[in-house]
C-alpha cells in the first residue's frame, strides 16, 4: 500500500490547516455560505437533509487496519457510531458538525487520509478494481497508476473549477469490476501490438440524468504519455464543456454534442500542441518508487486445495454457502479473495458500525496481510486470504454479523441513501431495497436464481446506479407520492449497457412482489441454471419480463 | 477597487475601452479580443501600451502572433466557479510564452488567489482591506505541489529525486 512521504504529508496537512481557516471564516460570518460552498465541497462536505455529511476519500478503495480503526474512531467520536461505504469506494459520515470537520481532517491526516476533492466540480477520487493485485486475469497491478493519478489530480491548478464533477476509474483486467465504461474517463490497461502495456482511454460514460456508455477515444496510450493525454482531455473539457446548464455540463454531453470524432480531433490537436515543458512526464525513478509500494506481498507456497477449508465446508452448510458465494479466485494457489457483503437484511446497504470496522481491521491484520478494500458494490473485500484461514475469517465475520452469504447475488443490492438522508432524493431507496432483499431471504431460492445485480436509486441522479443493474429500480415523485420505475438489461462490466425503463412506475409496496414475478418468469424461461438472468434477458428480450412485472398478483 | 500586482497593491494605470468608443490619444488601454484582431495595426501604431480583455469562451491562441506587443491580457471570471480563465492563463504562459501582465478581473475571491497564481495570473482586481495580507496567506497555503504549472514551482514528483546541485529535470526551457 502506498505510504505518504514528506511531500504528501505536507500537502494533506496544509490542506487541513487551510480548511480550518475557511471554517473559522464561515463560522464568524466573514465567508458567506454561497462562497463557502465550493470550498467545503472540495473538502468533501455536503449539506444534507438533516446535517452536514463528510465524504472521506479511500483512494482506489484500499485500506489498512490502522486506517479502518481510525475511520471507526471518527464514527464514534464525531458521528453516531457508523459509516457508509459508497459506490465510489469512499466512506461517508452523515452526522458530523461543521465546527468539528477540521478536527476530523486532522485525524484523517494522522493516518494518511483526506477528504480532498471527494465532491465539487473537480477530479474526484480515482477508483479501481477491488481485486487489483489479487486476481488472476489482470495484466498488471493498476494501483500504481491510480496513485499517480491521485497525486497529479490533487489541487491541480487548472482543473479545480470544471463545468462539473469528473470521475476517473482504472482497471487492468479484461473482466471489468471497476465500471470503467460508465466513468467520465475510464482507463483500461492493455497491451498494444508490440506487447507494451498502456491504456485504452474511454471517455464520456456516466449515469445520472443522461446515461451514456463511454466511447473509446484512444485505443492505446503509453504510460509515459498518460498524464499529458489526460491533461489534453481535461483542458478541452474545461474550456468547452457546457456551463449554462448543470445537467448538461458533464463531459458525456460534450462528447455527445461534438460527436466522438470531433472530440477526439480536439483532444489530439491539444495533445500535439503541448510543448516539451508542458508534458507531464514523471521521472522513471518516481514511477518505480510508487510502484514499489504495490509490490506483491510474500505468499506462502500452499496446495491449491485446503484440507481445513474442505472439512469446514463439509461440516457446516451455512459456511458452505457463504464460501460458494463470497470467495473469489486468487492468482496464487492456496489463497482466495473474500467478499464481506455489507448487505445484512434490514440494514442500510453499505453501512458498517464502528465495532464492525474494528472487527474487520483485526481480521485483516490477522488473516489478510493487512490489506482490505472497498468494492463499488458497497462491500468490503479481503483480497489476500489463505484458504486454510477462510473458516476462521468466516467465524470472526459472523460474530459481528458480517457473514452475509450474498456477495454478487440478488440481495447484494447497490442502493443510494435515498430520501432517508439525501436532499436530492425523490423517494426512499433503503426501504424498497430491504423489501427486495426479503424476496431472496430463502437461501435456497437465492442460490437457485444465481448471479443477479439489482441496483436501486432514489432519484434520477442515479447514485444507486440503477441504469447498470441487471434489474434497476428508480424512485420518482409523482404528485407527492413515491413511485418506482423498473429497468431491465443494464450492466456495468466490460459489456456495459444502459438498461431501459420497462413502463409505468409502481407503488412502493408493489415493487418487491413485481420483482418476484420477474424472477419467477426468469426461472421458467431460462435454458439452464448456468444461464444468468442477464443472459436470458439478452436471449429473449424484455417482453416476458415486462409482462410478469405488470401482471396483477 | 484595489489592484494587486505580484501581491502588492498598485495604482491601476489601465483603462478598458468598450467596443465602438474611441481610444484617447495617451494612456494604457485595453480592448476586446474582436476589436484587437480587427484593428491591431491601428492600435499598435498608437505607440502606447495596449492590452486585450479575453472573455471565458475566447481562444487565447488567436493572440499568439501579437503577444510581444501586448502589455496586458485580462482574463475574466464572471463567476469564480467558472474555471476557463485558468486554462487561458496556462495557455498564454506555457504554450505561447507570454511574459506581460495576466490580470484576473470579475469575481475574484480569497480562495481562488492561490490557484490563480499557480496558473500564471500575476495581477488581480481584488476587493479587500487586507488584500496584500490575504494574498500572502493564500499563496503560501500549499507549500508543496504535484503539478508543473505556469508559476514554475518544482513538483513533488521531481523534488523527490533531485540531488542538490543537479539541473532540474522538467525545468521549463523557453
Amino acid at each position: 500500500m502506498y505510504r505518504y512521504d514528506e511531500f504528501d504529508e505536507t500537502i494533506v496537512r496544509d490542506r487541513a490547516k487551510q480548511f480550518r481557516g475557511q471554517v473559522e471564516r464561515r463560522l464568524s460570518g466573514e465567508l458567506k455560505e454561497e462562497n463557502f460552498k465550493p470550498l467545503r465541497l472540495q473538502n468533501g462536505i455536503y449539506l444534507q437533509l438533516h446535517a452536514y455529511m463528510l465524504r472521506v476519500a479511500i483512494p482506489y478503495g484500499q485500506l489498512s487496519p490502522v486506517k479502518l480503526r481510525q475511520l471507526a474512531m471518527i464514527a464514534d467520536t464525531y458521528d453516531k457510531g457508523y459509516g457508509h461505504f459508497t459506490t465510489r469506494q469512499n466512506i461517508q459520515y452523515n452526522w458530523v458538525a461543521l465546527a468539528e470537520m477540521p478536527d476530523v481532517l486532522d485525524d484523517l491526516a494522522d493516518v494518511e487520509m483526506h477528504a480532498i476533492q471527494t465532491s465539487g466540480n473537480c477530479i474526484r477520487n480515482t477508483t479501481s478494481d477491488h481485486l487489483a493485485g489479487a486476481n488472476a486475469d489482470e495484466i498488471e497491478d493498476p494501483r500504481p497508476w491510480c496513485e499517480i493519478i491521485r497525486q497529479w489530480s490533487t489541487f491541480h491548478p487548472e482543473f479545480a473549477h470544471l463545468p462539473r464533477k469528473f470521475k476517473i476509474a482504472v482497471t487492468a483486467s479484461p473482466v471489468d469490476r471497476a465500471a470503467v465504461r460508465v466513468h467520465d474517463i475510464g482507463l483500461q490497461m492493455m497491451r498494444n501490438a508490440a506487447g507494451e502495456i498502456g491504456f485504452e482511454v474511454i471517455v464520456g460514460g456516466g449515469l445520472g440524468r443522461s446515461p451514456y456508455v463511454g466511447v473509446t477515444i484512444r485505443e492505446w496510450v503509453s504510460k509515459q504519455d498518460l498524464l499529458s493525454y489526460l491533461e489534453a482531455n481535461m483542458r478541452v473539457y474545461n474550456r468547452h464543456g457546457r456551463r449554462d446548464n448543470k445537467y448538461k455540463a458533464r463531459i458525456k454531453i460534450l462528447v455527445n454534442e461534438l460527436g466522438p470524432d470531433e472530440y477526439r480531433r480536439q483532444v489530439d490537436e491539444e495533445f500535439a500542441a503541448q510543448n516539451a515543458w508542458e508534458k507531464v512526464i514523471l521521472p522513471q525513478a518516481e514511477v518505480e518508487r510508487i510502484a514499489a509500494y504495490f509490490a506483491s506481498p510474500e505468499f506462502e507456497t500452499k496446495p491449491a486445495v485446503s484440507d481445513v477449508l474442505e472439512a469446514a465446508t463439509k461440516a457446516d452448510p451455512a459456511f458452505a454457502r457463504w464460501r460458494k458465494n463470497n470467495l473469489r479466485p486468487h492468482r496464487v494457489a492456496g489463497y482466495a479473495s473474500v467478499h464481506i457483503a455489507l448487505k445484512q437484511q434490514g440494514v442500510a446497504p453499505g453501512d458498517a458500525t464502528s465495532d464492525q470496522m474494528r472487527a474487520v481491521a483485526d481480521i485483516t491484520e490477522r488473516y489478510a496481510l493487512g490489506d482490505v478494500r472497498v468494492a463499488h458494490e458497497q462491500d468490503l473485500v479481503l483480497p489476500h486470504v489463505k484458504l486454510d484461514d477462510v473458516p476462521a475469517v468466516y467465524a470472526a465475520l459472523k460474530s459481528v454479523e458480517l457473514a452475509s452469504s450474498n456477495a454478487g447475488m440478488a440481495s447484494d443490492i447497490i442502493t443510494c441513501p435515498g430520501l432517508d438522508y439525501c436532499n436530492l432524493a425523490n423517494a426512499r431507496s433503503i426501504s424498497v431495497s430491504n423489501e427486495i432483499q426479503a424476496v431472496f431471504a430463502d437461501p435456497v431460492f437465492e442460490d437457485e436464481v444465481g448471479t443477479l445485480h439489482i441496483n436501486v436509486s432514489g432519484c434520477i441522479n442515479a447514485c444507486g446506479h440503477h441504469h447498470v443493474g441487471h434489474i434497476g429500480v428508480l424512485g420518482v415523485d409523482k404528485k407527492g407520492e413515491e413511485f418506482y420505475q423498473i429497468l431491465f438489461g443494464g450492466r456495468a462490466d466490460e459489456k456495459a449497457t444502459i438498461g431501459s425503463i420497462a413502463g409505468p412506475g409502481l407503488r412502493h409496496e408493489e415493487v418487491a412482489p413485481a420483482i418476484r414475478r420477474v424472477i419467477e418468469k426468469y426461472l421458467s424461461v431460462r435454458t439452464a441454471k448456468t444461464e444468468k438472468f442477464i443472459d436470458t434477458f439478452a436471449r429473449v428480450g424484455d417482453s416476458p419480463f415486462k409482462e410478469a412485472l405488470y401482471a396483477s398478483a | 477597487m484595489p489592484l494587486l500586482k505580484s501581491g502588492k497593491e498598485v495604482d491601476d494605470i489601465w483603462a478598458f475601452v468598450e467596443d465602438g468608443h474611441e481610444l484617447s490619444p495617451g494612456g494604457c488601454m485595453s480592448v476586446s479580443l474582436a476589436r484587437f484582431l480587427s484593428e491591431h495595426d491601428v492600435l499598435l501604431a498608437r505607440n502606447e501600451a495596449i492590452g486585450v480583455r479575453l472573455q471565458p469562451n475566447e481562444d487565447p491562441g488567436l493572440l499568439a502572433p501579437h503577444l510581444e506587443h501586448l502589455h496586458l491580457i485580462e482574463v475574466a471570471f464572471p463567476k469564480y466557479t467558472d474555471g476557463r480563465g485558468y486554462s487561458q492563463a496556462q495557455l498564454l504562459r506555457r504554450r505561447y510564452g507570454y511574459k506581460g501582465e495576466v490580470r484576473a478581473i470579475g469575481h475574484v475571491l480569497h480562495d481562488q488567489l492561490g490557484l490563480m497564481v499557480r496558473a500564471g495570473i500575476d495581477a488581480m482586481v481584488f476587493e479587500s482591506e487586507r488584500a496584500e495580507a490575504i494574498y500572502a496567506e493564500a499563496v503560501g497555503e500549499l507549500s508543496e505541489v504535484y503539478q508543473a504549472s505556469a508559476d514554475g514551482r518544482d513538483t513533488a514528483f521531481v523534488k523527490r529525486h533531485q540531488k542538490s546541485g543537479e539541473p532540474k529535470p522538467g525545468e521549463k526551457v523557453s
